[in-house]
């Protein structure tokens, strides 16, 4: 019967999703890590085993063996990075551990074009990994039901290993309280790293059993990291039996999502989740309140002094003067800094004073780019009103979804934002009628000078980032502040907490919205790929750099970024290696940002 | 300055002038083409597609270059996005002053590209971006485009599908605009010549995200009789894999888009299916002249065979020196009105630069894999040229707006 087929078909596919997500769910349980490297060590995983399993004997022992060692090989790996880089993060504020393993995301991929060259590399199946069994009244491959079994076996022997285990014991203290920890002598730094060393085992094991059904290539790690966030989340934060869960419930309802509704492939996964985020925000298994990743350690913000004013004035008389003066590629360069200013600045909203992680912001960005673009296009509608059209479009998508996500917090709101960045990606790929789906929509000139539109850009995003400025500290940011570092006093003092949520949210997507309008007009075209993940991060990257605590410090995050990346892009094929070192110095450096106060070693 | 008196100017080769803007270039300075690819998103395509065009601007330099200059390469990252693609362009073209603008692998930084050439009244020749639009619908004068289309690949294949006893298919395609417009075409093409045919099921798998277990159990749930797969690359890996393993193309016939290409033939390794009707490069198997010097040369220069991608990048090149010949200049408007109709020397013998709507009719090789050594090869193949897999002219034409 192929409906059975197809469900023990999900549940190979769910038992290679727990193999990639249980490692990230270990590390996030003690060390509180969102470690976006997580898919980078699960690539690593599959070359290292590639390379061993070809020297290897081609026998059931000898692909235990390779697995094993290139599970070994990813441990150590993922212990190095934790002393070498996490370790020192652990102080500095939470997020920017996201940013040190965006870096290191950078640098691997690099690293391993470098070692193992730019093609496929496929393992040679030797026949007992190539064998079928009948069953179902169908052939289902012998090895994935070894797949199948592995899954809860890994569930098991982890089980075990935090249940009865004095290093068990110990980490699960950890998970529950870390100072209480510390305070009974024990080493947390050896704890992290051996944590950690063990999430990166389970990613190299995952990377390595995947090997049988396909091949190492350069892209796993992207491919990997969203599949292992999904799983965590949906499973709930450090619950490892959750994790399973969410697997099996996503791996199968995949499977079988295929035959009923085969265009829905781009987002069956992110509905799955936003539907259990909805209903059950701390995921399956996840206690209720365990969802953090809330901005810790609150610092009030500083009013900007007059000294702030009149730098802010400098620089943007700075930038009209280096505009004017500018060739046309730098005046390229200066035009996407300067709307990257607002984007960035449009996330800090939520991310500073909010308190509201998004891992989805494109998704504003790109709605505005496209009402921006379709006002230009269907409509012919002049230059101010399509511009006009993108905040509008965007504030009013973002009030209905808002609704939504404000009532969730931490990490769940995040990946609730990243779901329904995903689905209005899909809906870009595949409304072709509206958006011209991959082929976008082309032609789309402001009918300036480059310089001229460069200077229109330059009035709209300070303005624009001055008046986000002037709300922060305005009656209605001292409230929204309020109301995330005292929830309880701030709706106990009568503030309307929910309400002050989603303002923020909305005035956050408008003016991401705005920003997207005006990128659409500097380039000329919009694609999926202005709602695409990347661009999420990127915004993310700008705000960390910059530093979250302050207002100048998604400005200059911006502006550094976006110099860094377009400089070393042109500069060097090597350029992912240099922006991923430049950025892991900043912030070892800097853990406070380029724009934070109390700069300096974060012990 | 006028469009006729331009062309006019170029027929009477009177070069210096009809640009005097440009009577600085004239000397012995190079030309510059300027190219922008993914290399660090695509690098399984695009490292040896940037030696194919390597080798050809220095087989040109050494045979003296084109209108007695040599020719430099310009070459940019685009990182697989079309926003960078466009700022990059701004520096070839505003601070490098490259002549000619080329490049893409994506089709939407292709066609960005494009558009971006277009309000700069510049050259772009797009190399690999298999779109239609780029030529068709949002086609312009100063756009051209290298490889075989969507539609080209497909009705190649159609002709041998069609002779095929099957009449219930299924198709597995990536979820993007080249997975769905290959797919469009191919059941357009088979059902007009074969109206007995029908399509049981259609699986669109996220481009490098494929759950193969999941698509090769639902493709065989329907049934079909014969399978049109249009996935490459590292989903293709995944998808025959698990497809031998559960007998999915047992009795299956099975007519796949790029299959026979080196770059994804070779990881296929000893598993790759026998007697599938693929397009392709058959490198190993080729015997004429032209493809033997080429495959020498590149041999020589790199120390490996070539791919498909080593072909479009040295064909790129060549292609664009023909034209610029032809226009006897490189300034912009004589070259729009040069490039078309000029024809060009490729790895796989002589094409053109069609009048109609500017693209080449470079084509590619149809045939059936087959397993030799334990590795993948394409057996009774035979070039199909890409002029005779284009539409007639008036279909053309309305296709085309431009």
């Amino acid at each position: 019967m192929s409906f059975a087929l197809q469900a023990l078909t999900g549940l190979a596919g769910a038992s290679s999703l727990f193999l990639v997500a249980c490692g990230l769910s270990v590390i996030f349980g003690v060390t509180r890590v969102v470690n976006f490297a997580h898919g980078s060590l699960f690539m690593l995983g599959a070359y290292l085993g590639w390379s061993l399993l070809r020297l290897l004997p081609h026998t059931p022992w000898g692909f235990g063996l390779g697995v094993a060692g290139a599970a070994i090989g990813v441990a150590a790996i993922g212990a190095v990075l934790e002393m070498a880089v996490l370790r020192r993060l652990y102080a500095a504020p939470e997020l920017l551990q996201l940013l040190a393993t965006f870096a290191l995301v950078l640098i691997i991929q690099d690293c391993v074009q470098a070692i193992w060259g730019p093609a496929e590399l496929s393992l040679p199946r030797p026949p007992f990994l190539r064998a079928s069994i009948t069953i179902l009244g169908g052939r289902f491959p012998r090895y994935d039901l070894w797949l199948i079994m592995a899954g809860p076996l890994v569930l098991g022997l982890l089980h075990l290993l935090f249940a009865r285990t004095r290093f068990g014991m110990v980490v699960r203290a950890a998970t529950e309280n870390r100072a209480l920890v510390a305070a009974f002598g024990i080493d947390q730094r050896r704890l992290f790293t051996l944590v950690f060393s063990l999430g990166a085992g389970l990613a190299g094991l995952g990377g390595a059993l995947s090997l049988p059904d396909g091949s190492a290539n350069i892209g796993l790690d992207l491919r990997s990291i969203t599949d292992a966030f999904v799983v965590v989340v949906v499973g709930g934060m450090g619950s490892i039996a959750g994790a399973y869960l969410a697997a099996v419930l996503i791996g199968v309802l995949q499977s079988l999502g295929l035959v009923w509704l085969p265009q829905g492939s781009l987002v069956l996964v992110f509905v799955i989740m936003a539907a259990v985020l909805v209903i059950r925000p701390q995921g399956l298994l996840g206690r209720a309140g365990s969802e953090t990743g809330q901005p810790d350690r609150p610092t009030p913000m500083r009013a900007a002094s007059a000294g702030g004013r009149i730098a802010f004035a400098v620089l943007v008389c700075a930038l009209a003067l280096a505009g004017s003066l500018a060739g046309p590629f730098w005046l390229a360069v200066l035009t996407e800094a300067v709307i990257a200013v607002l984007f960035a600045a449009s996330l800090h909203v939520m991310l500073g004073p909010g308190g509201m992680i998004s891992f989805g912001h494109a998704a504003w960005f790109g709605i505005g780019a496209y009402a921006a673009g379709l006002a230009a296009t269907s409509l012919a509608a002049p230059l101010p009103i399509s511009l006009l059209a993108a905040p509008v479009a965007a504030g009013l998508i973002a009030l209905l979804i808002g609704q939504v996500v404000v009532r969730l917090s931490g990490v769940a709101l995040a990946m609730l934002t990243l779901a329904f960045a995903q689905i209005a990606w899909a809906v870009a790929v595949q409304w072709t009628q509206l958006t011209g789906g991959d082929d976008g929509i082309l032609g789309i000139w402001p009918g300036l000078t480059p310089r001229g539109y460069f200077l229109l850009c330059l009035a709209v995003c300070a303005i624009g980032t001055a008046l986000l400025r002037q709300t922060l500290f305005a009656p209605f940011g001292l409230a929204l502040r309020a109301a995330r570092d005292a929830p309880l006093r701030a709706a106990a003092s009568g503030l309307p907490i929910a309400r002050l949520r989603l303002a923020a949210f909305v005035l956050s997507g408008t003016a991401a919205g705005l920003s997207g309008g005006l990128s659409a007009f500097a380039k000329g075209s919009v694609f999926p790929a202005s709602l695409a993940i990347d661009r999420s991060v990127d915004a993310l990257s700008m705000v960390l750099l910059g530093g979250v605590q302050s207002v100048s410090g998604p400005v200059i995050g911006a502006l550094a970024y976006t110099g860094l990346f377009d400089t070393l892009l042109l500069a060097s094929s090597h350029w992912r290696l240099w922006l991923g070192c430049a950025l892991l110095a900043l912030v070892l450096i800097r853990p406070q940002g380029l724009a934070g106060r109390g700069a300096g070693r974060a012990a | 300055m006028s469009l006729t008196r331009r062309s006019l100017l170029a027929a009477s080769a009177a070069a210096p002038l009809a640009a005097p803007a440009r009577l600085r270039a004239q000397g012995a300075t190079p030309i510059r083409i300027g190219e922008i690819n993914s290399y660090t998103a695509i690098p399984a395509f695009t490292l040896p597609y940037r030696r194919g065009m390597e080798l050809a601007v220095e087989q040109i330099n050494a045979q003296g270059g084109v209108l007695g200059r040599h020719i430099e390469l310009l070459v940019r990252d685009d990182a697989g996005k079309p926003d960078d693609a466009i700022r990059l362009a701004t520096e070839l073209l505003g601070e490098q002053k490259v002549d000619v603008l080329a490049g893409g692998f994506l089709s939407n930084v292709g066609l960005a590209l494009s558009d971006f050439a277009l309000k700069n009244k510049t050259m772009f020749i797009a190399g690999e971006p298999l779109t239609d639009a780029l030529v068709w619908e949002k086609g312009h004068r100063y756009g051209f485009r290298l490889r075989p289309s969507t539609y080209m690949q497909a009705a190649m294949l159609v002709e041998e599908a069609a002779k095929l006893p099957a009449t219930r298919w299924a198709t597995v395609a990536p979820n993007y605009e080249y997975g769905t417009s290959t797919v469009k075409w191919f059941k357009q093409l088979l059902q007009a010549r074969r109206p007995d045919v029908r399509f049981v099921a259609d699986q669109l798998p996220p481009l490098g995200k494929i759950d193969a277990g999941a698509t090769v159990a639902a493709i065989e749930a329907a049934k079909p009789q014969a399978i049109f797969n249009v996935t490459f690359g590292p989903d293709l890996t995944n998808f025959v894999r698990q497809g031998n393993t559960r007998g999915l193309f047992d009795n299956r016939d099975v007519v796949s888009v790029l299959t026979g290409e080196p770059e994804y033939l070779d990881p296929l390794g000893d598993e790759t299916p026998q007697g599938w009707i693929v397009t392709g490069y058959p490198v190993t198997g080729v015997t004429d002249p032209t493809n033997l010097a080429f495959i020498a040369a590149y041999k020589a220069k790199w120390g490996e065979m070539p791919k498909m991608g080593s072909v479009v990048g040295h064909a790129l090149i060549t292609s664009i020196v023909a034209g610029i010949a032809k226009s006897g200049s490189v300034e912009q408007e004589k070259m729009a009105d040069g490039f078309p109709g000029a024809s060009f020397a490729t790895p796989f013998g002589r094409a053109l630069w069609r009048t109609q709507d500017h693209q080449s009719t470079l084509g590619t090789y149809v045939g059936r894999t087959a397993l030799k050594d334990g590795h993948g090869t394409m057996v009774e193949w035979r070039y199909e040229d890409g002029a005779s897999a284009l539409p007639p002219d008036d279909v053309v034409k309305a296709l085309r707006p431009a």
